[in-house]
């Protein structure tokens, strides 16, 4: 353990690399707490890219190989920028019996692409969940955190459609931009 | 905290309850949040302060109720003790229930729902009694229900052994799916040597369609601290990890909560009850992986790895994380400890069959009339926890088969109806008690679709580790696959055959060795239907999309060497 390590800011000078400093400080640079800062990390830029994993295994003083070898490892991480919205379909065996297959079916359908992507515009990333434990809700969707219960294949895509229809209309640039 | 304190504590709360004349309790679990929950606890407390009737009713947020399906569900308790259960409550009804039974003490009949009484009537408490009387978030609030009052008689009145003995006598046994005997497990953490020892409390629940942990977490988190404390005074441990999936941000934040005044009240740190105990819990939060639920894997993951499994021997009591001989339970089975403290483990025994002891929560969900939460004594049978208890099948259809375990269990077709539910009556069918998740299928699932369905989840969470799960996840998914094109051989079932014994007899961990339990066992119940899809193409569910045979002038010809 190393209480004071001589990690350098990041020469960005971006704030939430100072956030993330803080956090690091909370854990006294323990190594085993990588998934704790790594979970941190992605609160703070929506995703974790090369410049942020190298930063926290300097950090930390955990080789690259291990830090991306954990953020790859687990579901919950992810190398991509998010798109503008986010639409999680619940996978849980209650919703399943109850008609989960074809929304997402649906879903990937209407905007081409698969679970775990992003459409192009970057306005819309289709996630699916492994059980959001409201199996009293199933089949469950959930669109930007909110939670929609016992919806059906139609009243889905109805909620999705606006999002892509701003996304054109605005001409965004795609994705979500972390690094100044 | 001493002991005078934590009664002095529990006296005020209840004489504070006295004082007043009803209580409302507002659903406050996930379900019943996600659903509009809080916006009827709101309107519930703005209506009684409107009301001034603020003094005489109180209005608490409180644990799963249990019939999740009808959430959100309120529930007031008044004067004479009595409660009624109002479901599908939103503000509107909020607003009535609050200013005509709880302020008025005229229940709002027409609000009412009679049919659900079953539901709670067959049911037996111990895990969840508190759910729905006390405020998680109030550490006075369980303390006035007797939280913290088992580790006070366990590190003042009782030696480690004479604990571990009270479990031993309990017939307690893993509630995480294994079964394996509590007591036996603590007793072999007491006995290994090593400088330190360490608890942890398995929170992974990664079964899809199982909501169990998550609930008492969220309902009682509490109740697993203290078992914890007491699991850690037992075997000599001054340190404990909650391993919680990161899928459960409320359950983690009531977690954290629920740490922070235990501190405070000194129930958890330094010196407990004025003794030479000491313990600390930090929480560890979850990546979204599947097999973190096997106690190797898990092990890595609070030690900030990757989370894949290692071969036993060493077992993790007596060489665990960083080393240490490490107790591993699952919350379910903590959350059952401070009851058989208290009450003796004679008490906890008299429950249940002569195997498997006490209660067991379930998740009821997939085609059931009462999708929810109950908990139910060892050894009543299926049919009564899903016709009684459950409600039933809606929509007049017809029953098919239950899941329990998840992805390593398997299906219960209608002629185990009657089966009771135990250990050892559940493996003799083919499947397992497994965390608690029940689903129940009607014959609208396919279980050739079914089993897919599983495999697949087995397929993605497999942690490549060991080839057997590795590839063998993905070639009986494949094999599946075929068989639900339409597609498949005799030979190609025999293939799938073949493959499930050898994913069971080799693999390294738990995934991979009960990964074939779904196929096996519709392949034992039903497999007619996987006949259905290979001989004659035809998906007797109409669940599979299975190509019309092209005919027989356009069809390709086969190159046969």
């Amino acid at each position: 353990m190393n209480l004071n390590p001589q990690t350098p800011p990041h020469p960005s000078g971006d704030k939430r690399f100072k956030l993330l400093d803080v956090a690091i400080k909370r854990h006294q640079f323990r190594q085993d707490t990588l998934i704790e800062v790594l979970h941190t990390a992605q609160e703070l830029f929506g995703y974790l890219d090369t410049d942020v994993l190298l930063y926290v295994g300097r950090a930390l003083r955990v080789p690259p190989s291990r830090v991306y070898g954990v953020a790859t490892f687990y579901n919950f991480f992810s190398m991509k920028p998010p798109g503008k919205h986010t639409c999680v379909v619940c996978m849980g065996t209650a919703c399943y019996v109850k008609g989960a297959g074809p929304i997402l079916d649906a879903l990937q359908k209407e905007h081409g692409i698969k679970a775990g992507e992003t459409t192009p515009d970057g306005s819309v990333s289709l996630v699916t969940a492994r059980c959001l434990g409201a199996c009293g809700l199933a089949p469950a969707v959930v669109f930007d955190g909110e939670v929609a219960g016992k919806i059906g294949v139609e009243a889905t895509l109805e909620r999705v459609a606006p999002w892509t229809r701003d996304a054109n209309g605005e001409k965004e640039p795609a994705g979500m931009v972390a690094q100044p | 905290m001493s002991t005078e304190a934590r009664r002095e504590l529990q006296e005020k709360e209840l004489l504070a309850r006295a004082g007043k004349r009803c209580r409302v309790a507002a659903c406050s679990a996930a379900g019943c949040l996600s659903n509009g929950g809080q916006a009827v606890r709101e309107a519930l407390a703005g209506t009684v302060k409107d009301e001034g009737a603020a003094d005489a009713v109180e209005v608490i947020g409180t644990g799963c109720l249990g019939l999740c399906d009808a959430g959100p569900l309120v529930q007031v308790t008044g004067e004479d003790g009595a409660t009624r259960l109002y479901e599908k409550v939103d503000a509107a009804k909020a607003v009535r229930i609050a200013a005509e039974d709880a302020v008025r003490g005229t229940p709002a009949r027409d609000l009412l729902n009679q049919e659900d009484a079953a539901f709670f009537t067959k049911q037996r408490r111990i895990v969840l009694e508190n759910s729905g009387r006390i405020d998680p978030e109030r550490i006075e609030s369980c303390v006035a229900e007797g939280a913290y009052e088992a580790l006070q008689k366990a590190v003042t009145e009782l030696t480690p052994l004479d604990v571990i003995q009270q479990i031993t006598a309990s017939g307690l046994r893993g509630r995480g799916g294994g079964g394996y005997p509590t007591g036996l497990k603590w007793s072999t953490v007491y006995k290994a040597k090593g400088a330190r020892k360490l608890v942890i409390c398995n929170a992974d629940e990664g079964d899809p369609g199982a909501f169990m942990d998550r609930s008492v977490l969220e309902g009682d988190p509490h109740k697993v601290l203290e078992g914890m404390a007491i699991a850690a005074y037992a075997i000599g441990a001054d340190q404990g990890y909650v391993y919680v999936r990161g899928e459960y941000p409320l359950a983690i934040q009531r977690l954290k909560t629920a740490i922070k005044q235990a501190e405070q009240h000194q129930f958890l740190g330094g010196r407990v009850f004025d003794t030479g105990f000491s313990f600390r819990v930090d929480i560890r939060i979850g990546a979204g992986a599947f097999v973190c639920g096997e106690e190797t894997a898990l092990i890595a993951s609070i030690e900030g790895s990757r989370g894949t499994p290692r071969p036993r021997p060493p077992y993790p009591a007596t060489a665990g994380l960083w080393g240490h001989p490490t107790l591993i339970n699952n919350v379910e089975t903590y959350a059952n400890v401070p009851t058989i403290v208290r009450q003796g483990g004679q008490w906890y025994a008299s429950i249940g069959t002569e195997k498997s002891k006490g209660t067991k929560v379930f998740a009821l969900a997939g085609k059931i009339a009462r999708t929810g939460l109950v908990e139910v004594p060892m050894g009543m049978s299926l049919r009564e926890i899903i016709f009684d208890i459950g409600g039933g099948i809606p929509g007049g259809r017809k029953f098919k088969a239950a899941q329990t375990g998840g992805p390593s269990g398997g299906c219960i077709p209608a002629q185990h109806l009657d089966l009771p539910v135990d250990y050892e009556s559940l493996a003799g069918v083919g499947s397992i008690m497994g965390s608690g998740g029940l689903i129940v299928m009607d014959e609208s699932s396919c279980m050739v679709d079914v089993a897919k369905y599983f495999m697949e989840f087995c397929r993605d969470e497999s942690c490549g580790k060991c080839i057997p799960c590795r590839a063998g996840t993905t070639q009986m998914w494949g094999l599946l696959d075929t068989i639900t094109r339409g597609e498949a051989t005799r030979q190609d079932l025999a293939l799938l055959e073949q493959l499930c014994d050898l994913l069971r007899s080799t693999s390294l961990c738990g995934l991979g060795q009960t990964a074939p339990n779904p196929v096996v066992s519709t392949l034992r119940h039903f497999r007619d239907e996987y006949l259905a899809h290979i001989d004659e193409r035809r998906c007797p569910a109409g669940v599979c999309a299975i190509a019309p045979r092209p005919s027989r002038g356009a069809a390709p010809v086969e190159a046969r060497p």
